[in-house]
């Protein structure tokens, strides 16, 4: 009879020590070699299983393929739609884990009507893999990919620079793809980018180092996954949206709990530890922290990314919705915002759209009082907006809420900058909104 | 060989070292959490789906811990195939009754009793579940039902969101899906339709196990190696029973075996194994060539996309 619900071990126990987790995307078009690079970083790290590599074979014999290993690119197309026209619609997750790390993949498909894969898989990654054909160098779509990437600020971006086997001089190639990927990134404000020459179909700078790249000194795609820093929020201010308030009363586990009063939610940023003077937000009220629960444990602090319950010193009128940060640098609730939105949905945005918005745990009414101006991915030019906006269009948009948030720049918070545009009537998902956010070309 | 770079070889000297960052088990494990406290503060009438197999286990495991001093707010539901393992639905019961939660049935049985359902050919009782299901989420009025399907399952399931939108039919249209963005959830639906929700989405089988033995988690007995009874068919080890009986040819003979999945009896294998602690199942699963559900699940070889099939018509 187990009584660990009731009695939870000590988590993180050190007898089981697990690795690290390194979120990260992927972003290019099957012509890039997307599927096979992913396809080629399961294989070589052995996250394919037998009876799955052997499924991926027969399809690849029926489907008139002649290479010496199967096509890759099917172990990661999973519905039927897609495997009938040798397309990716849809994001895909994959799970591989090496000695050093687990890896959570998002496989984002990468064209252009697709934007809204591409801010999908960026906007939780901690690295986003871009793919480039060295034949082709950096195109039009490897802009609009940075130019995403940028405004979701992903912590690193790799350029896989692909095919190295099909061109002549692969040094001066990833010379100049390199120069002008750090252009770019300069341009799109992403601070951390690196150009790893590979083959995905042979193999090279994938998990095993290249014989054929004896100029390149660098880490394999795989070392690069393996050592780049996860982003952190820890040293970030402290941010607690509160999801729930827990009051068990006669419903307790236990019946010393039946008094027990707690405010569920996760350390979205920063870090938290009993005694901490703490300010709740929107009302402002102060108080102390008294206690940290983990599920049934005790803990003296927590810190970002992890789930706890927050006991106070006070009882103050707090409930879901509500945000409790640190004293010093807690938030300024606003009712006006401006953000970039991507939209997401068919039909389009227009001027004085009623809507709603989630941010964090609070959900509100809303207004877009006014489209500023918008990103036109095919001519990558910053334009007026005339009407409204369709799907897959970036622009800057004006809010106005209907109750305050406590709206953060999302150049500096990801989690208090980002925000969710519903519609009110179906529940759809609209667009998603980074605030504070501005278009660059 | 090239001469290695300061970069390089220090990558080398590494190699078998984790890298720092936060733990895998407890970011995964604050993840479904925050899951599922998303569910229970925004949707009314939420039900944890509880077959007694380890997913299922561990999803309402994190449940407790989620509302943890409160009791679990929701119900769970199992939909009985009627073909269970007699060890398992002790199992079950007894989980129940430790945590206080409601039991809601869903029988499969009472449907081909009555005539709504009919056997299948090849007699397996899972693709029948389907119809119990949407029936009791709409007596029950369910609005947020989850599941403890992981995403390295199965390649339809790569493709699920983690909050997942259901039609009024039950049915998924997973070329149409709501994008996820960061940790933002969104769980809104009309009236008549409800959301699936899968907070072990981003778990793999080992992480499965690693979290078992961690937290000290008790499951049924015969995820242990344990001497049972078993003949082979299609490859896999099945235990006679009054719906698996072996037919001519079929020899039964007692092997050291445990299960990797739990499901309905007449078409889950048990596997070859002397792993009889969560530490040997560790080690085995880290070790193993054959995923989970090739290894044990009769009704996902059918083809490339029995799962996408079963999941649009609104199975789990």
């Amino acid at each position: 009879m187990s009584t660990a619900t009731q009695h939870p071990t000590t988590p993180a126990a050190t007898a089981y020590p697990s690795p690290s987790l390194l979120r990260l995307a992927t972003a290019g078009s099957v012509d890039d070699g997307k599927s096979t690079l992913v396809g080629r970083l399961l294989h070589d790290t052995k996250s394919v299983l037998a009876d799955q590599m052997a499924a991926v074979e027969q399809a690849s014999r029926r489907r008139g393929w002649t290479g010496e290993l199967a096509d890759l690119a099917l172990l990661t197309d999973g519905l039927r739609a897609e495997r009938e026209q040798g397309i990716t619609i849809d994001v895909a997750y994959r799970y591989f884990a090496t000695a050093r790390r687990s890896f959570i993949l998002a496989d984002c498909p990468g064209h252009v009507q697709y934007t809204r894969n591409t801010v999908t898989g960026a906007s939780t990654a901690d690295v986003v893999v871009v793919l480039v054909d060295a034949r082709n160098g950096v195109v039009e779509q490897t802009r609009r990919h940075l130019a995403v990437i940028g405004l979701l600020r992903a912590p690193h971006v790799v350029v896989a620079l692909n095919k190295i086997d099909l061109v002549e001089d692969a040094e001066a190639v990833h010379a100049g793809v390199s120069a002008d990927v750090a252009a770019l990134a300069r341009t799109f404000g992403i601070e951390d980018v690196r150009v790893v020459p590979v083959s995905a179909l042979l193999g090279d700078n994938v998990v095993e180092r290249s014989s054929r790249t004896p100029w390149y000194a660098g880490p394999t795609l795989l070392e690069l996954l393996e050592t780049l820093p996860a982003e952190s929020e820890v040293d970030e201010p402290l941010r607690f949206p509160v999801q729930l308030v827990i009051r068990p009363q006669q419903g307790a586990v236990d019946p010393a709990f039946v008094d027990y009063r707690g405010y569920a939610g996760h350390v979205a940023s920063g870090a938290v530890s009993v005694g901490d003077e703490v300010v709740v937000s929107p009302s402002g009220l102060r108080t102390t922290v008294t206690g940290i629960d983990r599920g049934g444990v005790s803990v003296e602090r927590a810190e970002a990314p992890l789930s706890v319950t927050l006991r106070l010193a006070d009882q103050l009128d707090i409930s879901r919705g509500d945000l409790i940060a640190g004293a010093a640098e807690a938030p300024h609730p606003v009712q006006q915002a401006e953000a970039v939105l991507c939209w997401l949905a068919e039909a389009p945005l227009v001027p004085g759209a009623r809507v709603l918005v989630k941010h964090g745990t609070r959900t509100v009414r809303a207004r877009v009082t006014a489209l500023h101006e918008r990103l036109d991915v095919a001519a990558m030019e910053v334009v007026p907006v005339t009407g409204g906006a369709e799907l897959n269009d970036l622009v800057r948009v004006s809010l106005t809420l209907a109750e305050p948030l406590p709206l953060e720049d999302y150049a500096l918070s990801r989690d208090g900058g980002s925000l969710l545009v519903v519609d009110p009537h179906d529940g759809t998902t609209l667009a998603a909104g980074m605030v504070g956010a501005e278009l660059r070309v | 060989m090239t001469t290695l770079t300061r970069e390089t070889a220090y990558l080398e000297e590494t190699a078998d070292r984790p890298t720092a960052g936060t733990d895998l088990l407890d970011a995964l494990e604050s993840e479904a959490v925050h899951i599922i406290r998303e569910v229970v503060a925004e949707l009314e009438r939420p039900v944890l789906l509880f077959s007694g197999g380890k997913d299922s286990v561990v999803m309402l495991h994190l449940a407790a811990k989620a509302v943890w001093p409160a009791r679990v707010p929701f119900p769970v539901m199992h939909v009985d195939t009627g073909h269970n393992f007699p060890e398992v639905l002790a199992f079950r019961d007894a989980t129940v009754e430790r945590l206080g939660v409601e039991l809601v049935v869903a029988s499969v049985q009472d449907y081909l009793d009555d005539g709504r359902l009919r056997e299948r050919a090849d007699g397996t009782r899972n693709p029948l579940q389907t119809l119990p299901l949407l029936d009791a989420i709409e007596e029950h009025r369910f609005d947020g039902v989850f599941g403890g399907g992981r995403r390295d399952e199965d390649k339809a399931r790569a493709k699920e969101r983690v909050v997942s939108l259901r039609d009024a039919f039950g049915q998924w249209d997973p070329k149409n899906q709501r994008p996820e963005l960061w940790r933002l959830y969104n769980t809104r639906h009309r009236p008549g339709e409800h959301v699936r929700v899968f907070p072990l989405s981003n778990w793999t089988e080992l992480d499965i196990w690693r979290y078992i033995a961690r937290e000290g988690i008790e499951l049924p007995e015969l995820y242990y190696a344990h001497e049972r009874e078993v003949f082979e068919r299609d490859g896999m080890l099945l235990s006679p029973g009054p719906w698996t009986t072996p037919r001519k040819g079929e020899e039964v003979t007692t092997r050291t075996v445990r299960y990797r999945t739990v499901g309905d009896m007449s078409c889950t294998g048990a596997v070859l194994s002397e792993a009889r602690d969560v530490d040997a199942v560790i080690a085995e699963v880290a070790a193993t060539t054959i995923t989970e559900r090739g290894a044990t699940r009769a009704d996902d070889r059918i083809s490339e996309a029995a799962m996408e099939d079963r999941k649009k018509e609104g199975y789990f």
